[in-house]
């Protein structure tokens, strides 16, 4: 096994293009470590790309923005002033991965192509709107986090792309998002549905923009403009609610395990859609944090 | 197979070792450092017998690879006493009898004192979350629980 520390993202791209074999980036390693103990992959070549200048920063731009280093661990979001009151559903979708000592190297990116359709974090970021640039051979180009999940345990990345900071948008004025899951424990499992909601309303309470994902109940995360759509003009009425858990419903298609079975899938799925929606709207309001 | 130059800072003092890239860190702790303070229970970073903390930042040496320990301060289980003097948490543990076998121990006290680090005046339920990711299969949590709080009350009484 090759090992490498770059100090840019171009060298970390050139590295895993030149590579021959199976390459990883190791930023937290917590999926990298496991499957290598495990035998599930023996990579030839492992690029480290924490050497690299600001992967492990967060930023907030002039305009509200934020820039994450690809690096950054949960820990380090959760412990952070500012972040946490923009994005409480992101940084509390983050937080649910794992114990403290997973947190202190975990990243949103490993959790992003780790590929898991449970997931925690990527329905949050696809909520949230995050983007993410990839550096390659080419340059460094711009995507919507929902254009790298390709379904269990692959993504639409190909060799000698590198993902290279994590871009999470304004929050703005009435905005609030939320992501619950459930477990069938208290801490530390996988989802067997996650939810994400992200909402903005009009000074009125009118719901101007919403954003609904769920994880764990088909191939890859999924994003349901439908659901939006059912939420979008209403002031979170029940009727609204029920229509939205109706549509999240609809959406699923999960798979039978020892964790839930599908139709136990299908109907958590409406009810964490109309949870994670009251949470965000009163986030949206002001009421809580 | 190309072996890595290593120098990193191990409980104060600097140590250089030469490491397989495939080497976790918990492997080079044990087998080239010897320092046997830190346990294998699983492997998978789902026990935490293996903790350690990385400049400040408690992880599980079993998911560090021992080449990325390049530039980094360690801190082990080996590195809570003051010499002779055993830490407040080791005393306490010890009152306690807040452990059995011990496989688990020196997890739990690298964990508590980066949580006591953080909040010197935890809630029992701040505790309990804190330590989720450390297993004990013989004392049970209660004992435990019980020891990191008292230690948090001396310790803040005799700052």
């Amino acid at each position: 096994m090759q090992y490498h520390s770059p100090n840019s993202f171009e060298d970390a791209a050139a590295l895993a293009l030149a590579a021959t074999g199976t390459t990883r980036f190791l930023a937290g390693g917590t999926d990298v470590l496991v499957q290598l103990r495990a035998d599930i992959i023996t990579p030839d070549t492992v690029i480290d790309i924490k050497n690299i200048p600001g992967t492990q920063n967060i930023t907030c731009n002039a305009d509200g923005s934020w820039t994450l280093g690809v690096a950054t661990p949960g820990a380090e979001m959760r412990e952070h002033a500012g972040l946490g009151q923009d994005w409480p559903g992101l940084v509390e979708a983050m937080d649910l991965i794992g114990s403290t000592q997973v947190q202190g190297r975990a990243t949103l990116v490993g959790n992003l192509c780790n590929g898991s359709p449970a997931a925690d974090s990527v329905p949050a970021m696809a909520t949230a709107g995050v983007e993410l640039s990839i550096t390659n051979a080419q340059g460094t180009r711009r995507v919507p986090v929902m254009d790298i999940p390709a379904g269990p345990g692959r993504t639409h990345l190909t060799q000698g792309d590198v993902i290279s900071a994590v871009h999470i948008p304004a929050r703005g004025e009435r905005g609030g998002d939320a992501y619950l899951r459930f477990i069938p424990r208290t801490e530390m499992d996988i989802a067997v549905v996650g939810c994400a909601v992200n909402l903005r309303l009009d000074t009125a309470g009118v719901i101007t923009e919403a954003s609904v994902s769920l994880g764990a109940v088909a191939p890859t995360v999924l994003v349901l403009d439908d659901a939006a759509d059912t939420l979008i003009g209403s002031t979170l009425d029940d009727a609204s609610l029920d229509r939205l858990a109706e549509a999240a419903s609809a959406a699923c298609n999960p798979i039978s395990d020892k964790r839930g079975t599908i139709e136990f899938r299908t109907h958590v799925a409406g009810v964490l859609a109309k949870r994670a929606a009251k949470i965000a709207y009163a986030r949206a309001q002001g009421v809580t944090k | 197979m190309k072996t890595i130059h290593v120098t990193t800072t191990v409980n104060g003092d600097t140590v250089e070792y030469l490491c397989d890239p495939r080497e976790t860190m918990l492997d080079v702790l044990r087998d080239r450092l010897n320092l046997t303070g830190a346990k294998e229970g699983c492997g998978t970073g789902d026990c935490g017998a293996c903790s350690v903390t990385v400049d400040d930042r408690l992880v599980c040496s079993c998911l560090m690879l021992g080449v990325e320990a390049e530039g980094k301060t360690i801190t082990t289980v080996e590195g809570i006493a003051d010499g002779e003097n055993l830490h407040p948490l080791q005393k306490k543990f010890i009152e306690y009898a807040a452990l059995q076998c011990g496989i688990c121990t020196p997890g739990i006290l690298v964990a508590a004192k980066s949580l006591l680090e953080k909040n010197p005046d935890p809630t029992e339920s701040e505790v309990r979350y804190w330590l989720a990711g450390n297993l004990c299969r013989c004392t049970g949590y209660d004992k435990i629980i019980r020891a990191v709080m008292d230690t948090a009350a001396d310790m803040r009484e005799a700052s």
